[in-house]
């Protein structure tokens, strides 16, 4: 945030600089959805850069879990669902009919509200998608297991007992156990439901602290009704309301100083 | 280290850098003044753009930082402590660029009399210490250091009652001298400026870390 400042005008550079875009990680172009003929999506172009964490908020039922599905193709299992637009990854169409979702669901995790660890062990959890692809030497799992449980902060406190039941763990560990699985099949992508809303404060601060060191390494989406903590973990904050993308922007500049009216009034707790 | 310490650590580094260039700036005005020497006065007033460029930079972090973090208790009285110590680093700058100003103003050999009888240089001497021991105070949360600007702040407040009486002697003496007495006494003035900044700061610096408040209060 605080660089070196030679005069006013390096200021005003250093504040130009930081809009200035990247070759996109994940972009929507005119993208509309339905569910049968309810319009839950209007129009929304979003561009997301790499190695960044986009926050999206918004009052319930104002479509940001839809459009976050949107990236995995989970709404693809909704009868109803239909789409219209572009949806890319790495500006390739993830909709075209040649997509494979089964590596799609690789380079695209996903992250839930309610912690949701398989009925297995702490190793097997994260192993898991890794015996799936083929990977069955126990030294590369162990390896694999060992990095991604470090990577989610969590291998201090289970390293002792990785045979341990994951539904053993409280629910902060559970769900950080539940992002080293989805780290361990080393997507590009994570996508983030609400991962901290059923977590006490301290797990939260946890999760937290680990989206933000998280994102040296990954492009991270996060649908979040906190918005001190889109404040606090994200780089860019997307407001929806009503099925629209109402401001997209600096998270600096959507808490300091939106531009939309309606944007204001919801940071401010005016409604929602 | 979360990502709010981060921040507040790189605030605090901005900090500390511009009270260095502050610091830096009050040298150069003692010997551009004792020397008349506009080149480095020159130096003075573009480095101004850098004080003025850091307090836009700080403000803005500190913004940043209430909207995106809701810092609470110590941390909350950092970021108020800071936006405040900022605007006072950014006035000291303007005196030393006002002195400066003087200087390419003015651009003949002082008369070191006059100088000398206003302990003008002890009082420059005086509020580049000030400066410095709060730099060193807030680095390292002394407050007991921050307390210690107060008495030296009296040394300056004496110079500056005294200087009055002092200049409008010498005028009388010499009349001719108005101009650069002028000079000389606004300059005065300025450094006393200073050491009220210096203990709005340090007033600053004890709230951040003891959570008192010592404005309008009488100083221990």
């Amino acid at each position: 945030m605080v660089t070196k400042i030679e005069s006013v005008k390096d200021y005003q550079m250093q504040e130009k600089a930081n809009t200035e875009t990247k070759p996109y990680k994940l972009e929507t172009r005119n993208v509309n959805v339905y569910y049968s003929h309810n319009k839950v999506l209007q129009d929304v172009n979003i561009q997301v850069q790499p190695n960044t964490v986009t926050a999206l908020i918004g009052p319930s039922g104002c479509g940001k879990s839809t459009y976050l599905r949107l990236f995995n193709r989970m709404n693809d299992y909704i009868d109803t669902f239909r789409k219209e637009g572009d949806i890319l990854i790495d500006e390739k169409d993830i909709y075209h009919k040649r997509t494979k979702i089964e590596e799609l669901r690789k380079t695209v995790g996903m992250v839930f509200q309610k912690p949701n660890p398989f009925p297995k062990s702490v190793y097997e959890n994260v192993a898991y998608g890794l015996r799936i692809q083929g990977i069955n030497k126990k030294n590369l799992l162990d390896e694999i297991v060992e990095k991604s449980i470090k990577q989610a902060a969590l291998w201090d406190e289970v390293k002792d007992d990785l045979k341990k039941n994951a539904l053993a763990l409280s629910g902060g560990q559970q769900q950080r156990l539940c992002i080293a699985r989805t780290l361990a099949v080393e997507p590009s992508v994570i996508l983030m439901d609400e991962p901290a809303s059923a977590l006490d404060p301290i797990s939260t601060a946890k999760i937290e602290d680990l989206i933000y060191k998280l994102k040296q390494h990954y492009t991270i989406l996060i649908v979040t009704h906190n918005m001190q903590q889109a404040g606090r973990v994200s780089d860019k904050t997307g407001f929806f309301y009503l099925g629209e993308l109402i401001e997209f922007g600096d998270t600096k500049q959507i808490f300091t100083n939106p531009k939309n009216e309606k944007t204001e009034n919801y940071i401010r707790g005016r409604f929602g | 280290m979360t990502h709010l310490e981060e921040e507040l650590k790189q605030l605090k580094e901005a900090v500390i850098d511009m009270t260095g260039l502050a610091i830096s700036q009050l040298q150069k005005a003692k010997e551009a003044y004792l020397k008349m020497d506009t080149e480095i006065a020159q130096e003075i007033i573009h480095n101004e753009k850098r004080m003025d460029a850091m307090e836009l930079s700080i403000d803005r972090d500190c913004e940043n930082i209430f909207a995106l973090f809701n810092p609470v208790a110590s941390d909350l009285r950092f970021v108020i402590a800071v936006l405040k110590i900022n605007s006072d680093l950014e006035r000291i700058g303007d005196y030393a660029e006002g002195i400066a100003k003087y200087v390419v103003d003015f651009n003949k050999t002082i008369n070191s009399e006059i100088t000398e009888a206003t302990h003008l240089t002890q009082m420059f001497d005086v509020a580049i210490s000030m400066t410095q021991d709060i730099m060193i105070a807030f680095e390292k949360k002394d407050n007991t250091l921050a307390r210690k600007v107060y008495k030296k702040d009296v040394e300056l407040n004496q110079i500056n009652k005294n200087a009055s009486k002092v200049i409008s002697d010498f005028v009388k003496k010499e009349p001719e001298m108005i101009r650069q007495s002028l000079f000389l006494f606004s300059t005065i003035r300025k450094l006393e400026r200073v050491g009220d900044h210096i203990k709005n700061i340090a007033e600053d610096l004890i709230f951040y870390i003891e959570a008192e408040v010592l404005k309008h209060k009488k100083k221990k």
